[in-house]
This record gives C-alpha cells, sequence and structure tokens, in this order.
C-alpha cells in the first residue's frame, strides 16, 4: 500500500476511510469535513508534498444507492508520484464540499465545472457560476444520471428559450458594472441584478 | 534554453519627459512618477469573441481596460460544448473512440491513443510491441500538426504570415500521411481498444522518413524568420509570464508548464508507450513568457521529428492487435466462415467489450499538455463515467492571471500562446 495513506490514516486517524489500488493507483477515501486540512497537508508536508492538482471530476453510479464521489487526482512532481483522493456524498443529503481554491488556483474552473455538471456545491469558491452551459439553464445538471440524455426539455421548448433569450443574461452583474453601465440599465433589470438574480427567460404569451 | 540572445526595447515605444525613447511600463499597479491617466479612471468593456478570429475558435473573452492596458479579463467558454463525457457513458468503449477525434480535433490521433491506453489499462491489456511503436507514431505525428497550427495561427496573430504557410505546408504532408493511414485527414478514429484500427499501408514508412528528413528544413526557415526577428522578440519577450509556482499552483501541463521552467514531461517522468526508451530532450523554458513558449514549442517539434526518426528504425515485425478474441474483431472473412470467429464477432458488436468493475486514469503528453482519460466501470460495457482532463480548458483558466496589466494587443499574443482548441475546452 502506497506509504502516503499509512502516513495519514496516523495524522487524521478516522478521518481517513478505506483505501483501495485500482490498476496501480491508489485511491483513498477521506471524510469530507477535514477535506482542506487534509489537502493542505498532502501539499505541504515534506516527504508528501503533493503539490500538483492533476484534476477534479465527481462520480455518480448507476445504482442510486451508491455516493457521489468527488474525485481529486493530486501529483507530487518530486517523488513523481500520483495519489486519488475521493470525498463521498450522500446524493440525498446536501451536496456541499469544502473547495481547495485556497490551495491550488487552477482548482477554480475545475470546480465550477462539477458544479455545472453535477450540481456539487464547493463551499468558499469564490465564483461559484455554472462555465460549460450558460447562466440561465434551467434543465439541471447534465452529467447527472437522472438527467436524459437529450435533456429535460423538448426540442421545442428548448428552441423557444433560445430564441427569448434575454441579453441581459450575456454579460455578468460584474461585467455591467465594469462598463458603469449599471446606472444606464432600466429600473427592473438594475433591481433584479441587485438580489443576485440573472436574465431570466419571458413567459411564452 | 538559454537561446535568448537578445533583449529589444521597442515593444512599446514612446517618448519620455526627456525625449528619450521609453518603455511603457506594462506592469499593473502604481503608475510611476509624473504619468498622468488621462482616463480619470474610467473603465472600458471590450468583448472579444466569440467570433473573431484571434481568439482560436469560439472562446469570448470580456476584457476591462484602462486606456489600453488589461485591468481584468473574464473568460466565456461553453460554445462548443457537445457534452462528449455524457455521450461517453451510453457507449461501448470503441464507440467512444470517434467522439475523442472530436475534442482535440488538431491532434486527433494522440486523443485516440490517450482514450484506448485508459481502456486497456481498466482491462488489464497489454498491447503488442509492433502497435506501441506505431502508436508512438501517431502521438509524434500529432504533436507536430498541433504545433505546427499553434505557430501558423500565433504568427498570423502577430502580424507574420509567411510561417503560417510553411507550416500549413508542413502539416498539410503530415494529414497526407494520415489519411493513407486512416482514411481521414481529421476525424482518424485509429485506434481500437487492444491494437489500432488498421496497420500502415505500403509507402506509409517511406512517406514518413521522406518528411522527417526534409521537415527540419522547414522548422529551421521558420527559425530563422523569427526567433531574431525584432517585431516578433517585441511582442512576445517578458509577456504573460508565470513563474515555475504559479504554473504548478494553476495546475498547467505541456509546453505551458515547461516554459515556466518546471521540468516535467508525461514521456519522461511517468513514461507510457516505451517512450523510456527514446533518446530525445525535454526543452524547458526559464522565463515563463510567450517567447519561450514559441521556442520551446519549435523544439518540441525537432524533438518529435528525432523521435519519429527513431520509431522507423525499429518499427518491428508482427501484428498491431491483442490476440484475444474478446476486444479485437476477428477478421470478416473468419467471420464468414467460422463458427467461432462469427459467434465472437456478433458479441463485440451487439454487447461491446466488457471492463471489469474499477476505475483507471492515463494521462499523456498530448501537444497541448497533460490528456487524463479516466474511466470508472461497474462491470457493463459501458462506462459509467468517463472523464476527459482536457488540457486547453486547464490551461485557459490562467489567461486572467497572465493578461492582466499587459495591454490589449498583448492579450492576443498571450491568448495564443495557451494554445487552445475549443473542442477540447467546451468538450
Amino acid at each position: 500500500m502506497n506509504p502516503s495513506v499509512d502516513a495519514l490514516r496516523a495524522t487524521f486517524g478516522s478521518a481517513i476511510g478505506r483505501a483501495q489500488e485500482a490498476c496501480g493507483d491508489t485511491i483513498v477515501t477521506v471524510g469530507s469535513a477535514n477535506l482542506l486540512e487534509i489537502m493542505r497537508w498532502l501539499r505541504d508536508t515534506p516527504g508528501q508534498r503533493h503539490d500538483y492538482l492533476v484534476d477534479i471530476t465527481a462520480v455518480e453510479y448507476r445504482d442510486r444507492e451508491r455516493p457521489l464521489e468527488v474525485v481529486y487526482f493530486l501529483r507530487s512532481l518530486e517523488r513523481k508520484a500520483d495519489l486519488r483522493v475521493k470525498v463521498e456524498l450522500d446524493p440525498s443529503g446536501e451536496l456541499t464540499v469544502d473547495s481547495v481554491t485556497p490551495l491550488w488556483a487552477g482548482a477554480n474552473w475545475l470546480e465550477r465545472e462539477v458544479y455545472d455538471m453535477f450540481g456539487i456545491v464547493f463551499a468558499g469558491h469564490p465564483d461559484l457560476r455554472r462555465i460549460l452551459m450558460w447562466e440561465t439553464y434551467a434543465e439541471g445538471y447534465p452529467l447527472r444520471k437522472d438527467f436524459p440524455l437529450r435533456g429535460r426539455f423538448s426540442r421545442a421548448e428548448q428552441v423557444r428559450q433560445a430564441l427569448n433569450a434575454n441579453p441581459e443574461a450575456h454579460y455578468s452583474i460584474e461585467e455591467l458594472s465594469i462598463a458603469e453601465a449599471y446606472d444606464e440599465l432600466p429600473p427592473d433589470m438594475r433591481e433584479r441584478l441587485r438580489r443576485g438574480q440573472r436574465g431570466t427567460v419571458p413567459e411564452s404569451e | 534554453m538559454s537561446k535568448r540572445t537578445i533583449d529589444f526595447e521597442l515593444a512599446t515605444p514612446g517618448l519620455g519627459a526627456g525625449g528619450a525613447p521609453t518603455r511603457v511600463p506594462l506592469a499593473a499597479g502604481p503608475a510611476g512618477e509624473g504619468q498622468e491617466h488621462d482616463l480619470g479612471g474610467e473603465h472600458l468593456l471590450i468583448n472579444l469573441g466569440p467570433q473573431h478570429p484571434a481568439t482560436h475558435g469560439v472562446l469570448r473573452l470580456v476584457v476591462e481596460l484602462d486606456g489600453e492596458t488589461v485591468v481584468r479579463v473574464i473568460p466565456h467558454v461553453g460554445y462548443l460544448h457537445s457534452g462528449f463525457e455524457k455521450l461517453g457513458e451510453y457507449r461501448h468503449y470503441n464507440q467512444i473512440i470517434p467522439l475523442t477525434d472530436r475534442t482535440d480535433y488538431l491532434s486527433p490521433m494522440a486523443n485516440n491513443v490517450g482514450m484506448a491506453m485508459a481502456a486497456e489499462k481498466l482491462m488489464g491489456i497489454e498491447i503488442t510491441p509492433r502497435c506501441k511503436v506505431l502508436r508512438v507514431i501517431a502521438c509524434e505525428m500529432s504533436r507536430i500538426i498541433s504545433h505546427m497550427v499553434w505557430l501558423g495561427t500565433t504568427s498570423i496573430d502577430l502580424g507574420a504570415f509567411t510561417p503560417f504557410l510553411w507550416a500549413f505546408q508542413e502539416r498539410e504532408r503530415i494529414y497526407n500521411l494520415q489519411e493513407m493511414w486512416t482514411g481521414a485527414r481529421l476525424t482518424t478514429s485509429l485506434t481500437r481498444v487492444g491494437g489500432l484500427m488498421a496497420d500502415v499501408p505500403d509507402g506509409f514508412v517511406e512517406g514518413l522518413r521522406q518528411f522527417t528528413q526534409t521537415y527540419p528544413n522547414t522548422l529551421n526557415e521558420i527559425d530563422r524568420v523569427l526567433t531574431r526577428n525584432a517585431v516578433w522578440a517585441g511582442r512576445t519577450q517578458g509577456i504573460g509570464v508565470l513563474t515555475a509556482d504559479e504554473a504548478i499552483n494553476y495546475s498547467l501541463s505541456g509546453p505551458m508548464l515547461r516554459a515556466s521552467g518546471v521540468p516535467w514531461d508525461m514521456r519522461k517522468d511517468q513514461p507510457y508507450l516505451d517512450y523510456e526508451t527514446y533518446d530525445f530532450d525535454v526543452p524547458v523554458g526559464e522565463h515563463g513568457d510567450v517567447y519561450d513558449r514559441y521556442l520551446l514549442r519549435l523544439e518540441e517539434c525537432h524533438q518529435s521529428n528525432r523521435i519519429l526518426q527513431q520509431t522507423l528504425d525499429r518499427l518491428p515485425d508482427g501484428p498491431v492487435n491483442v490476440d484475444d478474441p474478446r476486444v479485437i474483431l476477428p477478421p470478416k472473412s473468419r467471420a464468414m466462415s467460422d463458427m467461432e470467429a462469427m459467434i465472437f464477432h456478433f458479441k463485440q458488436v451487439m454487447e461491446g467489450v466488457k471492463a471489469p468493475v474499477g476505475e483507471a486514469y492515463v494521462g499523456i503528453e498530448n501537444p497541448k499538455g497533460e490528456l487524463g482519460n479516466y474511466f470508472v466501470s461497474d462491470g457493463s460495457a459501458k462506462p459509467v463515467r468517463w472523464r476527459i482532463r482536457p488540457p486547453s480548458f486547464i490551461n485557459l483558466a490562467a489567461i486572467s492571471k497572465m493578461a492582466e496589466g499587459h495591454l490589449l494587443s498583448d492579450l492576443i499574443a498571450i491568448n495564443a500562446s495557451v494554445d487552445i482548441v475549443m473542442g477540447e475546452v467546451d468538450r
């Protein structure tokens, strides 16, 4: 077994769940409560130095009983060793896990993508917005297993929404405030943006 | 890489108080003494893209400008999102291969190889020696065409048209070889789980050898035109600098990581396809700017050419596919005459290749960076999850960090230096 796992157990005890070998890679499951602490330890401890975050993704199994997993691929560039860390989330509970953006700037977009595709919220993320789907996308989270391959809405509805898309949805509030266009917006739109509400699709008559 | 012999001071000409030419400070932060902000802090919002040739695809950048200086860049991606990862969950492993063509469509063969390697790792398949060498050929050919497109388009972005034509001419020669091998120029779908769609045809080895003999001439010409070119150096040196620590912190990979001085190359450090047995060098930059990224990619083309020559010398005879009727289709002639072969053929086409329960991640050194393929299997013929670690997506995330404080025209150079392909960014 990978020595990192034993060292993790010695340091964090019961926060470290089961560890397994899969196709030569080590996978260790950790509790979501002190994820950030564990990650910081893995990154900074001499002898560990998993300083490179390869990827973050999530997995939902076809078996509905199994928990969702958030998967972190870590690498130590100096030791040339990889470690995969998983956090399990109960799909019926709150899908929230701490963001690792304080440790790795590269986690920013990766976590946004996981949020976009799975609806997992990363607490403490500086800018948790959808990234591949548009901001007003209302059909849910595409990579979840309960999401049909062709989308939730009918093709006609998708076309209608696309044609009716509100131009205000193309800019975020911070972008509008940069341009000092905020004061020139119609009052109702300004009010919506102030409430943090982004562009909405108008109802069909 | 200490090839930098010249430092130009003519990037952005201007006249100082004494009338002497000065360089306009590019860095953000407090402006120097005696300088006035004419615009009184009024910032301008520029929308660049998604339909703009200099954004290399449908990338949209919302840029906040102070005068001509970039204060903030807010990238918007997703215009080309096609849900490949979702589609993969509904397909057999071999049916996923055509999807990989369409992610990074500038190096389709290398994507095919990466995906097949991940499926093979999951299934515990060891490929044949000939297949390994042919896959190295596929990867290095892809590296050359991808870097040629990068070089051509970047030089156009910065105002040099000639290298574009030279680079695309060379790419065309590789495309011809690719077409000879796979029947397609863009959507190659070269690999299969456990082997290749086809062995190389007659005349391919000779054609590739001829290419490797003349290709360095073009690289040298490009080198002569650009490397010591005052405009080129002025527009690329010191632009978009990332230190080694920043590059690691942003999870950059490939040329972007190495240009910042981090000597990490999957081919050397986590070798696959017997890369450790080839004799090649990994260029590493020291300044982490656009110019170093250019030098590094140019040198990588030379090294890829070296690897290609070695593969041609060592290409062993033998089968390209593993001898396993579970994963490799029997030849059509046998499937039509031999009962057992027909059963295997039927089972594979109808049910697909079943993978054992488990998961596997394979990262390979693609032209743009580390391409990862991550499969999770529940024992059926279709993966539960197929994740692509997209190198251009992750490299692009650092663009705000790189561009802030530079001029708007430098943003174009920086964006070009990331070497993105939107098919992969958006997947």
